[in-house]
């Protein structure tokens, strides 16, 4: 790695179209090399195809979308993603080393064979346990696993073959309260400590709100990119969805948003109420 | 179900009754596929259970059965009719989109009217054969006569086949079976793998059914591997232990159907029913006397 690395993700003037449909548009995006980063946005505007955008698997109809230096889809093998999920199922009868274990060498033809490789990858399996705080419970089945548990293994295995880019797609998402904190913490640590860049989808900000260095914030078609306290406000909300919007405060400083609707559809004919929805950052 | 004039008698001396048991040549032969045929179907069985495809296992077995009885009729071995059935419907059952919810429902009531179509030609063509003398029963619950050297063969080549197919997918095919969205993430084909996949355990079935007959493949295919799977949730230890399983249940049905006048088809799956009963057990007994004393500290490797 050079002193002037390039940015982990330059996404410019951006826009996907699904059925034929504009998912969003106009979406730039810089993120830094060790930056952890939130997609946030009410359910169905599509926070999970800009990740799938990064990926590469999703293209893009407009605008260009870099990652790690290259166009996206490119550079896959240096990107750890956890897809959202429900859990898994109870019965499935894999451990949870054997999980994380696929995140190292799940995608090799033939079978592993008894030798140094096997020592090795074997040791690097611990490791990640250990980064986790999974050792505990990783020879149970998966299937046995809590919810937070399960995510925490999952996290070692996206992080198995030392990416540079972390995509999370709502790991928060279905843990209680104190599992959200702690899975949060973790992810936080780990961006910090494994220099890993984080990009996490999230509908809720507050149990990661205190980590984060910029949002992009997704909604009535267009996205504001920045960093939280500036995004998140009532006028720039009120500007992205065109439709009145309250950011209000709580005295513990947890965010709350007024008035954003749940699903919005993004009607191309309406779409000169907010022609440029995208705010500079 | 014997032939011979003497009905052989278990003489509780082990040496002998083993001697005894081989020496007709049919037996042999019966011991010979029986073992390929264990191995195979337990192994493809093991990820059949990993990926929940028990139904597909039974849609391939009764489509088998027609084809089987129609090889009959035309005078080929039953074993190509078998494996052409078998393969076939498996690439048909490939090529069409999985669903869930209702979709899948609907792709439920396709494959159940298939299936009875399937049984109903079977039922034709075995009573078009007039010199069928209990055909159907062997066709449907077994039979471990009359296999010759070449049908022994037959299944060991094209079991090694399948198994060699197995074994160059396998760490993918675990990796998608487990969790598709980030094995296709990860460049992994997987819906390739799931084609590959249902074409081997066309293979599969198409041997089970030759020793199980088509509505007993179960027996052989998914037991084994169920079993195994309630002792271990290790890999490794689970798909060797799903094979021996599959050797026992084999092994001890074709002795058992020898010595004691019951059809070979009965044998196996009752030996394969106490095994997955006691598997059953021990895994509820284990998994009480853990839950007794948890948090468990103890990592052993994979």
């Amino acid at each position: 790695m050079t002193d002037d690395e390039p940015a982990v993700i330059r996404i410019r003037g951006a826009e996907v179209r699904l059925a034929h449909k504009t998912v969003w548009r106009h979406v730039d995006l810089d993120v830094g090399p060790g930056q952890f980063v939130a997609i946030l946005g009410p359910n169905g505007v599509g926070k999970s195809t800009l990740l799938k955008a990064v990926l590469g698997l999703v293209p893009l109809a407009a605008g260009t979308a870099e990652v790690l230096g290259l166009p996206a889809g490119s550079a896959n093998h240096e990107i750890g993603y956890l897809p959202q999920r429900r859990s898994f199922d109870p019965s499935l009868r894999i451990r949870g080393v054997d999980i994380v274990r696929l995140g190292l060498d799940g995608d090799r033809w033939g079978i592993p064979l008894p030798g140094r490789a096997s020592r090795d990858a074997r040791r690097r399996v611990g490791e990640l346990l250990e980064l986790v705080g999974a050792t505990a419970y990783a020879t149970r089945p998966i299937g046995e696993c809590s919810g937070g548990e399960q995510q925490r293994l999952l996290i070692a295995q996206a992080l198995a073959r030392r990416p540079r880019l972390l995509l999370l797609d709502e790991p928060l998402d279905s843990l209680d309260l104190p599992n959200q904190a702690s899975v949060a913490a973790l992810v936080a640590r780990i961006c910090r400590d494994e220099d890993v860049t984080v990009l996490i989808v999230a509908h809720d900000v507050n149990p990661i709100l205190g980590y984060l260095d910029r949002v992009v914030y997704l909604g009535g078609g267009g996205a504001i990119t920045g960093d939280p306290e500036t995004v998140i406000n009532s006028e720039n909300l009120t500007r992205l969805y065109g439709a009145p919007i309250e950011v209000l405060r709580t005295s513990t400083g947890r965010i709350v948003v007024v008035g954003q609707p749940e699903s919005p559809t993004y009607h191309p004919d309406l779409a000169h109420h907010h022609d440029h929805p995208h705010v500079g950052h | 179900m014997l032939a011979t004039d003497a009905t052989p008698q278990l003489t509780w001396d082990l040496a002998r009754d083993v001697h005894q048991l081989f020496e007709f040549h049919f037996m042999v032969n019966a011991f010979r596929a029986g073992t390929v045929v264990a191995v195979v179907a337990a192994a493809i069985g093991w990820f059949v259970v990993l990926r929940q495809q028990t139904f597909a296992g039974h849609t391939l077995s009764v489509v088998g059965f027609p084809g089987a009885a129609g090889a009959i009729w035309l005078g080929v071995s039953a074993t190509y009719g078998y494996f052409a059935f078998c393969i076939a419907a498996a690439l048909v059952i490939a090529l069409v989109p999985r669903g869930r919810g209702r979709a899948f429902s609907e792709e439920s009531a396709v494959i159940g009217t298939i299936q009875a179509f399937a049984l109903a030609c079977g039922f034709l063509f075995a009573s078009l054969y007039s010199g069928f003398l209990n055909g159907i029963d062997s066709l449907l619950f077994g039979s471990f006569l009359g296999i010759t050297d070449g049908q022994v063969l037959t299944l060991l080549v094209v079991g090694a086949g399948a198994l060699a197919v197995l074994i160059v997918i396998g760490r993918p095919l675990l990796f998608a079976s487990v969790d598709a969205d980030v094995a296709s993430a990860r460049g992994i084909p997987v819906r390739v793998l799931s084609v590959v996949f249902l074409v081997v355990l066309g293979v599969a079935v198409a041997e089970a059914s030759q020793i199980t007959g088509s509505l007993l493949v179960f027996a052989l295919l998914v037991v084994p591997a169920a079993a195994a799977q309630r002792i271990t949730s290790r890999p490794v230890v689970g798909f060797v232990g799903a094979i021996g399983l599959g050797l026992v249940i084999t092994w001890l049905g074709l002795g058992l159907s020898y010595y004691a006048d019951y059809p070979v088809g009965f044998w196996t799956t009752t030996v394969a029913f106490a095994i997955f009963l006691g598997a059953e057990i021990a895994s509820r007994a284990t998994r009480a006397a853990l839950a007794a004393r948890r948090p468990s500290p103890t990592v052993v490797g994979p």
